[in-house]
């Protein structure tokens, strides 16, 4: 190994990394780096330490964290070291602080004065050193510590300092867009710098100005064009090139932003057309890099404003990404197609049956991609069989996080396109059913209300149709095993208004199923409570027709709970229940009037129907009501000694929660200072004040009028959630409720998830491509007959592509490895003479052109001598390196078998085999891995067979 | 911010370079690395490089024994962060001469020092080899 690589490090180091390299668990890791913090914890505040071993020390304290425990006994020493003035040791105790601490730990404070003193250098390396510490460190409190000197190093002579310095703005950009806000100016004019490193830094800053306002930089729209311009046609330096293309990762930079400067704005469009024309035909689209660009244009030319030769290209474009056998391009072909059919929509189409290989792909990513292109195109003539995958899809996978996604599209779309009533309650059970713990509550209740209001027109007989079929498929579904809550509660309302609405099913047969689910799933209040007012509307319902109500008696027994439960919200409806029972039809009749749920409620805030109680009271002798802001003034002691008579008379009517939280800290204290000093004073006149408040305050309402306008509050705001008056429970109980609907939703998955196994299995079995046609034409042929045609000439021809596709997988894999490794090659061969073609002066010509564009003052520096350094390669090695025959497939295997084996003696076998692979992967090579091995064989580690892949090359 | 984080996972899952560039407690850095790499070492090599986790995604590819695993947002353009990593790993490669997962344990500053030059703020900033390396050359010199 050559003069960078040597393994100066001590043995106790090598050790290390050998025996991580070597730990075949998790918990031997663990073992490992809980020894190493027993002894860095000892060795590392030891006096004295030469600062090689302290940099050492820092590093494994680097791996400790890495592998994920606390290293933090040693962040200090990490701070110490950025006072080295060995560039070396510095930067690495940089490295490690950037990476132990948040720019808000309280040890940042000691390296702000570093980073100043650094940023001051006169070597520009520690310039470069602190720069990148800034980037990581400095929060927005301490960004006018470092912006003064920051500012300045924006005209450094070096090149590498300037594109540091433009970062650490676009740092402070990031944090604190006001602290920056005056010097926005300069990356204007750092855009053109002479070098052209500086300048593609410099796009990442004004990417993110640009995000966020579009119109104050359409005057760049000339220079980034003209910039893309020149870089397309090879003006930067060789050194920029990858596999053969220009600078590719600033072209992409300038066509995002291009993409955003010329969306909606048909002028600045105008200017790029010719440029990404050009692009487009320049690309080539046999590697990796330049499919990359190629759909960074599809991106661009789908937001700008359309022009119909580049979407030609792009389509042609996406139609080669679709085709290609690798999944990679096909991702970015889906990609792309969602993009390009907002302007096209007629695109899809041709697309049709690559986009259904895409959907029926095993590989989940791409399946995803797809379902995000089918949401893009979703219409009313295509959202059933859309949303159906959708939800098989749904039922299928087990990430939460994607289920929510998805069943959320579900539910946007179905409301968005529904074509039916019915349709639309059946997919809503289906989403509720499979990932009703996972939609958010406001779903439900948009569910309950459609259901209530119907779609909106008069159409009452459509409206009872639709709840007769939304009852009865809720008594049906009630037989799944588990439900999860949020769905349990629209069953029960539903059920509760709706149930025996329409005749069909009785008032026992309904109140029964009510009741067994209050039982099935007594640990969810919310859901209990939600079938007791059910039962109450039932009941109701029953008394105002005339009927003799006859309670069940699992319905008793499940009152006699209720009233005796420690949850006051159901004790509350218990009651009430029984009090409803109790009285006649016509009293019920006003008080629960049957489909009334979306009636609106006249809350008399006045409460003017008291008026005849109050006059009636106070002819008595009774004080007038005082408004609270009018009585404060009045308070005396008098009040509180009244205060437990006013408590005792209006117990019953309270309608908030006692006011605990304050009062008891307060009556906390005072013990506990009475303990330490007897003659601190109980500081108590301050509470009985706000008790006394809240006492008086519902003591008004009194009436039996009041319990019952309250009652018909109550059930209308829980209905829809809305207000403050939502069930208290529905908080305390939120983790029971977890805890049942993990369960429900892993069997509900699970059954679901074979069943709709089983189905598609049998449909692919019978035939493949008329099953995909049939799909085809579904999502894609629009309502009109042409389309539905045009889909069937395309039919004919696809299968046969679709046949050799399916042969296609195996060899895929080779062909994409044919692809790449033979690209990949020549590029860096050509990379080998890069020092010399990037001194010369006239490929930096562009830039002046440029600056005069721009601004015609700004500084033409000596650009000649940036990265003289950079002639230090070691130009022979690469020689060596890439004629290099790559390892077959055979040895890795070896290598992996080897690797796992166990027993010693497997071992040492396993251990020649290896050397020998490593050393013939490594031929061309062979001078630098003998010296590699010879090295590490004298520190002592030597190249085992427990870990062979260590020594593997990652290129090879 | 586009990247997110760069970790370099060996086929075992175990981490030998990690990189965030958004602050995560320990916690979070030991769980995001678990759940990733249990999802992406299951894949095989025919599937996407690209995985959707959570909201972002991960570009991966696998060089012999190691892992390279970039967290990017969702509109960063995942052919580019693929080419990105094969940079990365040529950058490697010249200045450590047919590197290995050990070169990089070996001289795990290195290799940070090279993603420094590359990185900065989640940006790509740095893309030509020489300029990347120059500074860690010099400093090697210098020491």
């Amino acid at each position: 190994m050559g003069s960078q690589g040597g393994f100066y490090q001590s043995k106790e180091f090598l050790d290390l990394v050998k025996s991580i390299g070597e730990a075949r668990s998790k918990a031997e890791e663990d073992r490992i780096v809980l020894s190493e913090i027993e002894t860095l914890k000892r060795r590392i505040s030891e006096p004295d330490t030469p600062k090689r071993k302290m940099k050492e020390y820092i590093i494994r304290l680097v791996y400790v964290e890495m592998l994920g425990h606390d290293a933090s006994f040693g962040y200090i020493h990490a701070v110490k070291m950025t006072h080295d003035d060995t560039l070396l040791v510095k930067r690495t105790g940089y490295l490690a602080v950037t990476l132990f601490l948040n720019e808000d730990h309280d040890l940042i404070i000691l390296i702000v004065n570093t980073i100043q003193k650094d940023l001051k250098s006169d070597n520009y390396l520690v310039v470069c050193v602190a720069l990148n510490a800034v980037c990581k460190l400095i929060n927005e409190e301490t960004i006018p510590a470092v912006l003064p000197q920051i500012v300045e190093l924006l005209a450094h002579p070096k090149e590498a300092v300037r594109k540091k310095a433009i970062m650490a703005l676009h740092r402070f950009y990031q944090k604190s867009p006001s602290s920056v806000s005056h010097l926005v100016s300069n990356f204007r004019k750092r855009l053109c710098d002479n070098d052209p490193g500086v300048m593609g830094a410099t796009l990442c800053p004004l990417f993110d100005l640009i995000t966020n306002d579009v119109n104050s930089y359409k005057d760049l729209v000339i220079s980034f064009v003209s910039i893309l311009k020149q870089v397309a046609e090879r003006r930067l330096p060789k050194a920029y090139d990858y596999h053969q293309m220009p600078a590719p990762f600033i072209q992409i930079k300038l066509l995002k932003i291009l993409a955003l400067l010329g969306s909606g704005d048909k002028q600045a469009s105008e200017n790029m057309y010719t440029v990404v024309g050009d692009i487009f035909r320049k690309c080539d689209s046999s590697s990796n890099i330049g499919n990359a660009i190629l759909y960074e244009c599809i991106c661009c030319v789908s937001s700008i404003y359309p022009n119909p030769k580049l979407l030609e290209s792009a389509a042609d474009a996406i139609s080669r990404f679709l085709k290609s056998d690798s999944h990679n391009l096909k991702y970015m072909g889906i990609d792309a197609l969602g993009r390009l059919i907002k302007i096209s929509p007629e695109i899809a189409e041709q697309h049709q049956l690559a986009v259904i290989d895409c959907l029926e792909d095993p590989d989940d990513t791409l399946k995803r991609k797809t379902f995000e292109l089918l949401y893009k195109m979703t219409k009313s003539t295509n959202v059933e069989v859309i949303v159906d995958r959708m939800i098989d899809y749904m039922i299928s996978i087990n990430d939460n996080h994607y289920k929510t996604e998805i069943a959320s599209r579900c539910v946007e779309l179905a409301e968005q396109f529904a074509p039916s009533n019915q349709w639309f309650i059946q997919t809503m059970n289906k989403v509720f059913e499979h990932a009703g713990d996972l939609v958010n509550i406001k779903v439900a209740h948009n569910l309950m209300r459609l259901i209530a209001e119907g779609f909106g027109e008069d159409d009452n007989t459509a409206d009872s149709q639709l709840r007769s079929s939304a009852v009865e498929s809720y008594l049906y579904i009630l037989g799944e095993p588990k439900l999860p809550s949020v769905f349990l509660q629209v069953i029960c309302w539903v059920l509760g208004e709706y149930g025996t609405a329409d005749g069909k099913y009785s008032a026992s047969y309904i109140t029964g199923k009510l009741c067994d689910v209050a039982e099935a799933y007594s640990n969810d209040e919310t859901v209990k409570a939600y079938a007791v007012t059910a039962l109450m509307k039932i009941y109701a319902f029953e008394i105002a027709a005339g009927r003799m109500v006859d309670m069940l008696p699992e319905c008793h027994s499940l009152m006699e709970e209720f009233l005796a439960s420690h949850s006051t919200d159901l004790q509350q409806r218990a009651y009430e229940l029984q009090a409803v029972i109790g009285l006649d039809a016509h009293a019920v009749e006003s008080i629960m009037p049957s489909d009334a749920s979306c009636e609106d409620i006249e809350v008399d805030k006045a409460l003017s129907f008291l008026n005849g109680y109050i006059q009636e009271s106070i002819e008595k002798g009774a004080q007038p009501y005082i408004p609270e802001s009018e009585r404060s003034g009045m308070l005396n002691i008098s009040n509180f000694r009244n205060q437990d008579h006013h408590e005792a008379s209006s117990h019953g009517l309270r309608f908030e929660a006692y006011e605990l939280p304050k009062q008891t800290v307060q009556a906390r204290i005072p013990p506990a200072s009475l303990a330490s000093t007897e003659l601190v004073p109980v500081p108590e006149p301050v509470y009985p004040r706000e008790s006394y408040q809240t006492t008086t305050v519902p003591s008004v309402s009194s009436d039996a009028a009041s319990t019952e306008l309250k009652l018909r509050l109550d059930g209308v705001q829980k209905k829809w959630g809305r207000q403050t008056h939502f069930p208290s429970t529905s908080t305390s109980n939120s983790t029971s409720q977890k805890t049942v609907n993990g369960i429900t939703q892993v069997d509900g998955s699970n059954t679901a998830n074979s069943r709709t196994r089983e189905t598609y299995d049998s449909r692919k079995q019978v035939e493949i491509s008329p099953e995909k046609q049939k799909l085809a034409a579904s999502l894609f042929g629009g309502p009109s007959k042409t389309e539905k045609k045009s889909a069937t000439g395309h039919k004919s021809s696809k299968p046969s592509s679709h046949m050799v596709k399916s042969h296609a997988p195996k060899s895929s894999m080779e062909v994409a490895s044919e692809k790449t490794s033979p690209v990949q090659q020549p590029p860096d061969l050509l990379d080998f003479g890069e020092p010399t073609v990037k001194s010369t002066a006239p490929s930096l010509d562009p830039f002046k052109d440029l600056e005069g564009l721009l601004e015609p003052t700004t500084q033409v520096s000596s650009a000649v001598n940036h990265s003289s350094t950079a002639a230090v390669t070691k130009s022979p090695d690469i020689m060596g390196l890439y004629t290099e025959t790559p390892a077959g497939a055979h040895h890795k295997d070896s290598d992996i078998l080897s690797g796992l084996s166990n027993s010693p003696m497997t071992n040492m076998v396993g251990g020649t085999t290896t050397m020998q692979v490593a050393q013939t992967s490594k031929s061309p090579n062979l001078k630098d891995s003998l010296e590699k091995d010879a090295l590490v064989r004298q520190m002592g580690v030597t190249p085992s067979s427990q870990n062979p892949n260590l020594f593997k090359d990652l290129l090879g | 911010m586009g990247i997110r984080f760069i970790l370099m996972v060996n086929k075992q899952g175990q981490t030998r370079l990690a990189q965030y560039y958004e602050w995560l407690t320990l916690e979070e850095r030991r769980a995001l690395e678990g759940e990733i790499v249990r999802k992406c070492l299951a894949r095989n090599e025919q599937q996407c490089s690209f995985v959707e986790h959570r909201n972002y995604k991960i570009v991966y590819r696998r060089y012999a024994s190691l892992f390279f695993l970039v967290g990017v947002d969702n509109d960063e353009n995942e052919l580019a962060i693929l080419e990105f990593i094969h940079l990365l790993v040529e950058t490697m490669d010249r200045h450590f001469g047919n590197v290995c997962e050990l070169d990089i344990m070996f001289h795990l500053e290195k290799a940070h020092f090279m993603l420094e030059e590359m990185v900065m703020n989640g940006s790509i900033v740095e893309t030509s080899k020489a300029n990347i390396l120059s500074p860690i050359q010099l400093m090697d010199k210098a020491s």
